[in-house]
């Protein structure tokens, strides 16, 4: 989801907003990435830069913090987040071939974005739905109880929108 | 609120509305006549309850009854299998698999003639109905064998509404506290109860308080571990989800015991509803003066806050959770000193799990001897077990502690489905091991399950049958590990990496003689050296696994053989050429062309020729085995 330029300054002020309201929290820097998460879909280094100077404290901080947790992200994601969750419910079920025929249909492996924006496959742990096993989300909608076969058409409706 | 009165009228006033919902004829003159429950939980979410509960209110609104009925949604029931559920009172009618288009139906035929939908009425293997007849929640085969005291309101109260929770006796515990006991006191209800932490930990609850109380400080925190990251763990979410203000008051009186005014509840921010419905329960519990300044006239203050995980397992490890809270990379460090002594902000803390804090409350309402009088031995109360994997009601049961294995697997949950053979349990997730068929009447609770080399855990228990690989799960468990580990201590970053390389070899069919003594050597050496509790925990499934399924390894690293066929390079699929009609199903839906039509010159007296499929290609994704309707694609 590419923001245009207005989008992005309008975003960026909200953050500088948030950031301000925030900082005198005890612990202030993951919600204030979270936010910043929430906002542009990943943490570009100019937001980060700006995060840690509005904390006084060094971008090295704000780069380790982002790369350990896995919420956070460093690149753009695509319009849409397809989850396989692998979580042990759903492995006893047969999730790997779930998610591997995604691999196989996208041509991308976990954690990568489509040439072309649209989707990106991320590591998911559980979901917390063991009951629907095996479970994927494509961003908000939850298909439960698939099979491989299922993936093509799932993604179809994906691709024509 | 500003009095305990206020809050005991409240309760009172309640009564009449709660009334239906525990069968009785309305007792108002204008209330609802039905309440219709629909679980709002994560799982019936997903199968679109919430869309029922609006088709629902349109319906009603349409027949002109709503007024007559009221419309609750609540947290998980936990027969997540059978879901979207729905039950109505006072009749008590058990609804599963309901969908959106049902709606009408059960408006019409129940709602406003009375009479029950018949083919939506949940009914199970051993329960007996009479047509027309609906079957009590409470007699089910699912819920029969259960004693709910954590989830005792979850799926039967609205948990985004803070009078319905004061109408369950909530706040009272609170209440009693604050105006009939000291510090002390509490404590001494706690430790008496004999409760111990539900996390995994098992460590007496109550010592934890008097050990943060006796630290000197002028501020202190109390922090509740919503961080639930076991895989097949679902118990915390579903609590937070279904009861938050348990949590909530649990934590208020925690603070009076220890002295402490400020609370942080770390929650995972991959469970929505959860933190929307904790974060909603906070402020009404604010409004409503049971949080906030000077609680109930008494001059004692206490408030909460909300801080997310960012996916991140080694944060539920408590002293790593804290260090995220202060905003840092959630590495652990070495205890002592105890977060008792030095926690959040170098600050005594208390840090409790989820389901620790919904006993609290009842333990204060109840009196210790009530809890004590559940469980055995030196385990007291009930625990929570998340059930999933191969079995037939999967979904969130509580029991006493100490019930045998066999009653959970085969009464609660109702054994495993499609004919085939209980394995094992995998109990306490990465941390914890598995038991065996041999040993299902194991008592589960923290003694019994150590001595055989498992442990409770924070209570995921995954069902395993014949057609599961025990030495691929255990592989399943370290590469969740290795991937969640840190990386601050080496037993851990590279010890378990080493396992892992050396199972995949197995399980890849290269397994060398002394690959077993390699792993057991290595996993006694990170279980010894390891920073913190996952790494200490981490090689439990392997070494479990080895104990009770060391056949299994052996026939992987000699015979190059998987008996269960579930690891891919130890098998193969063939069709099996006398069942095969030729009707071709299994071609269409072969992902990489690797299915074939033999040539049919060679079967003379068939209408179609066979089909076979070529090896080199095949990805074993066992999608033709799901196509074929005549069985005719075996694994070998």
């Amino acid at each position: 989801m590419a923001l245009t330029k207005e989008q992005t300054a309008a975003k960026m002020e909200e953050l500088v907003a948030f950031i301000e309201a925030n900082k005198n929290v005890d612990g202030p820097l993951m919600p204030i990435m979270q936010k910043a998460q929430e906002s542009f879909g990943y943490l570009s280094l100019e937001v980060m830069t700006l995060i840690a100077d509005a904390l006084d404290i060094p971008v090295s901080k704000v780069y380790g913090v982002a790369t350990f947790y896995a919420q956070f992200s460093l690149t753009p994601k695509g319009d849409y987040i397809i989850q396989v969750c692998t979580g042990t419910a759903c492995y006893v079920k047969g999730a790997q071939k779930v998610l591997d025929r995604v691999y196989e249909e996208l041509g991308i492996g976990s954690g990568e974005t489509t040439p072309d924006g649209k989707f990106t496959i991320q590591d998911t742990r559980c979901l917390g739905c063991c009951g629907l096993a095996p479970v994927m989300t494509v961003n908000e909608d939850v298909y439960g109880r698939i099979n491989a076969a299922q993936v093509p058409g799932i993604l179809d409706k994906y691709r024509a929108l | 609120m500003k009095t305990i009165a206020e809050l005991s009228a409240l309760r009172e006033a309640m009564q009449p509305k709660m009334a239906v919902r525990r069968g009785l004829a309305l007792i108002e003159k204008d209330g609802y006549r039905r309440h219709v429950l629909i679980c709002a939980g994560t799982g019936c979410t997903s199968s679109k309850s919430l869309k029922i509960a609006e088709n629902l209110e349109n319906a009603l609104k349409a027949q002109g009854l709503e007024n007559d009925v009221q419309i609750v949604k609540t947290g998980c029931f936990g027969l997540c299998a059978v879901g979207p559920i729905m039950i109505v009172y006072p009749e008590g009618t058990f609804y599963s698999s309901v969908q959106p288009e049902d709606v009408d139906e059960i408006v019409e035929t129940h709602l406003k003639n009375g009479k029950i939908v018949d083919r939506l009425v949940y009914t199970d293997e051993h329960t007996v109905r009479a047509p027309g007849e609906s079957v009590a929640l409470a007699d089910t085969t699912f819920y029969k064998n259960q004693h709910r005291v954590a989830l005792r309101n979850c799926g039967f109260i609205d948990a985004e509404n803070i009078n319905e929770y004061i109408a369950m006796d909530g706040y009272k515990a609170l209440g009693t506290v604050l105006t009939t006991m000291t510090p002390d006191d509490v404590i001494k209800v706690i430790l008496d109860s004999g409760l111990r932490g539900r996390g995994g930990g098992g460590f007496p609850t109550g010592m934890k308080w008097s050990f943060a109380k006796k630290s000197v400080s002028e501020k202190k925190y109390v922090v509740c571990n919503a961080d639930e990251g076991d895989p097949g763990a679902f118990m915390d979410r579903s609590i937070l989800e279904g009861d938050p203000h348990a949590v909530i008051e649990a934590m208020a009186i925690a603070g009076f015991a220890i002295g402490a005014d400020e609370g942080y509840v770390y929650v995972r921010a991959e469970y929505p509803i959860a933190v929307r419905r904790l974060k909603l329960a906070i402020e009404q519990a604010r409004e409503a003066g049971v949080l906030g300044k000077d609680i109930f006239g008494t001059g004692f203050n206490f408030d909460i806050q909300v801080r997310l995980g960012a996916g991140a397992f080694v944060c539920g490890e408590e002293t790593a959770l804290l260090t995220s809270i202060e905003g840092n990379r959630g590495e652990p460090k070495p205890r002592p000193p105890f977060p008792a002594v030095k926690g959040l902000f170098d600050k005594p803390t208390i840090i409790n799990n989820v389901e620790t804090y919904a006993n609290i409350a009842q333990i204060i309402n109840n009196g210790a001897e009530w809890f004590a009088s559940m469980g055995k031995d030196k385990a007291k109360g009930t625990k929570v077990f998340a059930l999933s994997g191969r079995i037939q009601h999967t979904g969130l049961v509580e029991v006493p502690m100490g019930t045998p294995l066999r009653d959970i697997v085969y009464g609660v949950g109702g054994g495993v489905p499609n004919g085939k053979a209980f394995k094992a349990a995998q109990m306490g997730g990465p941390s914890g091991g598995c038991i065996p068929a041999s040993l299902i009447d194991t008592n589960i609770d923290y003694d019994s399950l150590a001595a055989i080399g498992a442990m409770i855990g924070s209570g995921g228990l995954v069902v395993m049958d014949e057609d599961n690989c025990m030495v691929d799960i255990a592989k399943f468990f370290l590469e969740f590990t290795v991937d969640e580990s840190c990386g601050k201590c080496t037993p851990c970053r590279v010890g378990i990496r080493k396992m892992l390389d050396i199972l995949t070899r197995i399980t890849d069919g290269k397994g060398e003689e002394g690959d077993i003594e390699k792993l057991e050597e290595l996993a006694y050496m990170v279980k010894t050296n390891s920073l913190c509790g996952l790494g200490q925990t981490a090689p439990n499934p392997v070494l479990s696994t080895i104990r009770y399924f060391r056949d299994e390894y052996e026939a992987h690293i000699r015979e190059k053989r998987c008996p269960a066929g579930a690891c891919k390079n130890l098998m193969s699929y063939v069709i099996e050429l006398d069942k095969c009609i030729g009707c071709g199903l299994c071609a269409k839906q072969c992902p990489v062309n690797a299915i074939t039509r033999l040539d049919p010159a060679d079967y003379p007296d068939r209408k179609l020729a066979p089909f076979t499929i070529d090896a080199s290609k095949c990805i074993k994704c066992g999608a033709c085995v799901a196509s074929c309707r005549k069985l005719a694609i075996i694994k070998k």
